[in-house]
């Protein structure tokens, strides 16, 4: 039986509504505090080392090689994917699927949560994905499941994830690796 | 835009679905001789749908997308209607208007396209029901036809508001009865065809899709004149089969029979488009 996140069914934005903005530049968002980019950085690997069935969702600007940085950052989720032993699971584009989806192949946007449910996650990264279709899988994962969701953004962020991660290129995702290798070595 | 948006990353290939991968190695992109011919062989822009079993409307739509010259550099523009429940579903870039101000939108797209990517060629297809293109929208279609844009808008005409229940519409015949219209249409059908040429489109078609090679080669020939000249138009019979009483495998036939009636083939080719016709025929591309 699926578990329901603090908002339940909530059709609202309910971020917004408890006060929760995207971080300011130079800045990250972790739960409902503005932190530096590395104490948010280490608090997410944390998560995804101690959570259940932690997963890397890569979205299409990162799973299509339309440009050198794509293809540098695919390159650098699959080790991330490694070093913090996540499965990658696709948000390959934004169609809905019918009949249904394979939750256990890919995620889509408008229904996260069956994915989510699925596979028992609970604890993922969006990656690549264009930021209006995030604020909708991030707002429905945080009303419909207990799934600490974290967002990579390369552009401001998003306050319906847990921790808000913005501005993220793929020098900011070596240093998140490399902080990843730290929090490994601290929890184990 | 690039033709590399539909290459996957090699990192990330393993974790990808096999129909998504298709889509890449499988799919006819950058390739303008392709046609309705791929269909059989190669993966489909289109494959699911939530339209009706046996729908002419999906027929039309895999016919069209088959028969685009350039795919990875389309943008289709659609509106309100059965043809809308489509457009999540296909594998290219698709913009959905407000009800009617389908063309409208389409210009924006087509001018900027052409101010950002000035050495590209960038084809805009407007796809609409005959509700958003004749009666809610028949202001932004024509005003678009007058200021010569650069598109080509295609119209699906079922002849009906089909998927609000049945109520008749401008390109309704007269004296047809729907759910919605009990006591049968008043006026005649409206001739968009014949609007579509007195406003200055460049190339006008009317006809059924029952045949898939004829629409293939009027897609092409549209498009091609868009590019080069002016505004195209074509005006096809998909008919809904619910709401005329016919069952699923029956639409061909009513097709075929329609062929010979109001839906019998009619072309308009302006002088100008002709040049561009016979010039892509000698290019092999028609």
């Amino acid at each position: 039986m699926a578990t329901l996140g603090p908002s339940h069914y909530s059709p609202y934005p309910v971020a917004v509504y408890e006060n929760i903005l995207p971080p300011p530049p130079g800045k990250a968002l972790l739960l409902t505090e503005v932190v530096d980019e590395e104490v948010a950085m280490r608090e997410a690997a944390k998560a995804m080392l101690t959570r259940e069935n932690p997963t890397i969702f890569p979205g299409p600007q990162v799973i299509y090689a339309w440009n050198e940085e794509a293809k540098e950052k695919a390159r650098l989720i699959r080790e991330l994917a490694e070093v913090l032993g996540a499965k990658i699971i696709p948000m390959v584009d934004y169609r809905p699927k019918y009949p249904k989806i394979d939750p256990e192949k890919e995620i889509n946007p408008n229904h996260p949560n069956l994915t989510i449910w699925h596979n028992n996650i609970k604890a993922c990264i969006f990656v690549g994905v264009h930021c209006h279709y995030a604020n909708v899988a991030l707002k429905i994962i945080r009303a419909e499941t207990d799934c600490f969701t974290i967002a990579l953004c390369s552009n401001a962020g998003h306050e319906d994830a847990m921790i808000t991660l913005r501005d993220q290129h793929s020098e900011e995702l070596k240093k998140f690796i490399e902080i990843a290798k730290e929090v490994k070595k601290e929890v184990k | 835009m690039s033709i590399n948006i539909f290459k996957i990353n090699e990192e990330l290939k393993e974790f990808i679905p096999q129909e998504v991968i298709d889509l890449e190695e499988k799919a006819t992109w950058g390739n303008p001789k392709r046609g309705v011919m791929d269909l059989p062989y190669a993966k489909e822009l289109l494959e699911e749908h939530s339209l009706c079993a046996g729908c002419p409307e999906s027929m039309a739509f895999r016919y069209i997308l088959a028969s685009l010259p350039n795919p990875e550099d389309t943008i289709i523009v659609n509106s309100t209607g059965c043809t809308s429940l489509v457009f999540p579903h296909i594998a290219l870039h698709t913009v959905h208007s407000l009800f009617g101000n389908q063309n409208a939108v389409a210009t924006g797209i087509k001018r900027t396209l052409e101010w950002r990517f000035p050495d590209k060629v960038k084809d805009v297809v407007v796809l609409a029901g005959d509700g958003a293109t004749v009666d809610i929208g028949l202001d932004c279609t024509l005003q678009s036809f007058f200021r010569q844009e650069k598109i080509t808008t295609i119209c699906f005409d079922n002849e009906v508001y089909a998927n609000t229940g049945g109520q008749e519409s401008g390109t309704t015949v007269q004296g047809h009865v729907f759910k919605m219209a009990p006591k049968g249409k008043q006026w005649p059908k409206v001739p968009m065809w014949q609007l579509a040429i007195d406003s200055g489109c460049h190339y006008v078609v009317r006809m059924s899709v029952s045949s898939p090679k004829k629409v293939e080669q009027v897609v092409k020939k549209a498009i091609y004149v868009a590019r080069e000249v002016g505004p195209t138009y074509l005006h096809l019979y998909t008919p809904c089969i619910l709401e005329i009483g016919l069952n699923s495998d029956d639409a061909l036939m009513e097709m075929r029979d329609k062929d010979k009636e109001r839906f019998k083939f009619f072309e308009y080719v302006s002088p100008q488009a002709e040049e561009v016709i016979a010039k892509k025929k000698e290019e092999g591309l028609l």
